[in-house]
């Protein structure tokens, strides 16, 4: 049911742990639903020089996660912003349809770690990030 | 990939030398349609009606009480919907419990959208209902009690014939879904007093595809729930699964032959002792009354597919109850019945043994689960031991 990438960045995930150097910190999901994603980066000059993640969940879940720090590691802030749940599939050779989800909440969690970041500059997110991450209950699902 | 570690006898177990033996013939030779007069058609005729007396014996019953199917999950839609034909009269509410397989569950549901009603009894934390419960759940109107005799996720054994006391003063008719249940443990329906009972060839060593329904001799013939050629004493048409059958029936002989399976008990004792060990594990189901072959656990802060896919890079085989392992978003409806939450639900492991399961295997699993658990909780962020 996976593709071949998928299973590859779930037996060998990328960046995977606790960031020391982080200063900013995204997390979404929740246990109920079972998926947990938190994604930890180190921001210098709007460039994400450094990224890992620590996820509770499925094989998709733990392999967009590897995924999406590989897909953010070196960008720009706005270029991180630019990345979908789409490019996330995409460069996992594609996802079970029942598994949409991780990759929204990979997108999502890159979100939620640039806005932890404009958070701690003093700037609205909102404008700059452009969701509001409803990240609550498993309707994202 | 290595030698496959197959725990997962639940879900399917292999087709025992007993079974092929015994179905070996009807694919070959055999092949005649068990409803012709010439000498093909009667041995494959004389098979179904052999088979039939062994079935009956192993769960002391009759032979005209053995009904064969298509499948486990066919027999449970024939029970529940029969014994709403068959007691009309009476009434339309049913009683079953919340830990029941989908095959009852889900039929139940549908008899609730052609005007039944339906009561779930709720399970203690071992998986147990309760009698008293049970009692006064009964009504004038109830025509039917349907409760597993032992669950297939946690395997908890449930006590039958203190049900069927219960079920019989009140001219209640009681049915059992012993799928899991048969060849693992002693099944006789007079000393448990149903009226029926569902057994599934593949989950003791026959081929997929064919199952049973026992229906005691003093209850009216069943309505059809497949009408047709007028097969199984016009109950149940369809030209028989002749090889399927005589399987199933060997394949059960072979087991209860078997019993008690003490051996088996053991190697799952030594399992559970051993993944105990594990912090913040734990058993689910009854600790004391359980299946021989079932080990099942929850453990914190990991997710069930996450532990199946890496049990399976080592070539072992398990089941989980975690939402993404269903395809659904809740985890398992049995798991949430026991009280467990859901974030604790996500992170269960189910390990059936099968009588070939050996102690090495075992070894095996302790030591790469072990492993698994530790490396899924170092990448988990809800996990905060060490
Ligand atoms: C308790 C229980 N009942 C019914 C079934 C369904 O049996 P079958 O697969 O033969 O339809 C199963 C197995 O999936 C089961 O475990």
């Amino acid at each position: 049911m996976y593709s071949e990438k998928v299973m590859e960045h779930f037996a060998n995930p990328r960046n995977v742990g606790e960031l020391e150097t982080a200063n900013a910190v995204g997390e979404v999901g929740n246990a109920k639903c079972g998926d947990i994603m938190k994604i930890y980066m180190k921001i210098e000059n709007d460039i994400i020089t450094d990224v890992s993640f620590k996820t509770f969940g499925c094989g998709a879940a733990v392999a967009t996660s590897s995924m999406a720090t590989e897909l953010v590691k070196g960008k720009t802030l706005k270029e991180a912003l630019n990345i979908t749940n789409k490019a996330v599939t995409e460069a996992l050779d594609g996802l079970p349809n029942e598994k949409i989800h991780c990759s929204v909440l990979a997108e999502q969690a890159i979100r939620a770690a640039i806005t932890d970041y404009y958070k701690q500059q003093g700037n609205d997110p909102l404008p700059l990030v452009g969701c509001d991450l409803d990240c609550e209950g498993c309707g994202g699902h | 990939m290595e030698k496959l570690v197959y725990l997962d006898n639940a879900a399917t177990t292999r087709v025992s030398k007993a079974a092929l033996d015994a179905m070996l013939p009807f694919l070959g030779d055999s092949y005649g349609n068990p409803s012709s007069i010439y000498s093909v058609g009667r041995d494959a005729k004389a098979a179904i009606e052999n088979a039939r007396g062994i079935v009956a014996a192993a769960i002391g019953a009759q032979a005209g009480e053995i009904f064969f199917t298509g499948s486990g999950t066919e027999a449970n839609n024939w029970a529940l919907k029969s014994a709403v034909a068959l007691r009309k009269d009476k009434g339309n509410h049913i009683i079953t419990s919340a830990i029941e397989h989908p095959a009852v569950l889900k039929t139940a549901e549908y008899l609730q959208t052609q005007g039944c009603e339906v009561t779930y009894l709720g399970v203690d934390k071992f998986g147990q209902i309760s009698l008293s419960e049970l009692e006064n759940a009964i009504r004038e109107d109830t025509v039917l009690i349907s409760i597993m005799t032992a669950n297939n996720e946690i395997g908890t054994i449930l006590p039958i014939s203190e049900i069927s006391k219960i079920a019989k003063a009140r001219d209640v008719l009681l049915h059992t879904d012993a799928v899991q249940a048969a060849g693992s443990i002693p099944i006789d329906v007079a000393e448990m007093g149903v009226d029926m009972l569902t057994l599934s060839g593949h989950k003791l060593g026959a081929p997929k595809g064919v199952g049973v329904l026992f229906k005691k001799k003093n209850l009216k013939l069943l309505p059809p729930l497949i009408h047709g050629g007028g097969q199984e004493h016009g109950a149940r048409s369809g030209t028989e699964n002749v090889a399927g059958i005589a399987g199933l029936a060997a394949a059960l002989n072979y087991r209860v032959s078997q019993l008690p399976q003490t051996k088996l008990a053991a190697k799952r004792d030594r399992l559970v002792a051993e993944l105990l060990k594990i912090p913040r594990s734990a058993l689910t189901g009854d600790p004391v009354n359980r299946l021989p072959g079932i080990a099942s656990f929850v453990f914190e802060a990991i997710e069930g597919e996450s532990m199946l896919l890496m049990l399976d890079h080592f070539g072992i085989c398990g089941s989980s109850g975690s939402a993404c392992s269903s395809g659904s978003l809740d985890p398992s409806h049995v798991l949430l019945a026991i009280g467990l939450p859901h974030e604790v639900a996500h992170g269960s492991l189910r390990l059936s043994l099968s009588e070939d399961t050996t102690d090495e295997e075992i070894d095996f699993v302790v030591e790469k689960l072990t492993g698994v658990v530790a490396k899924l909780r170092k990448m988990s962020p809800v996990w905060d031991g060490e």
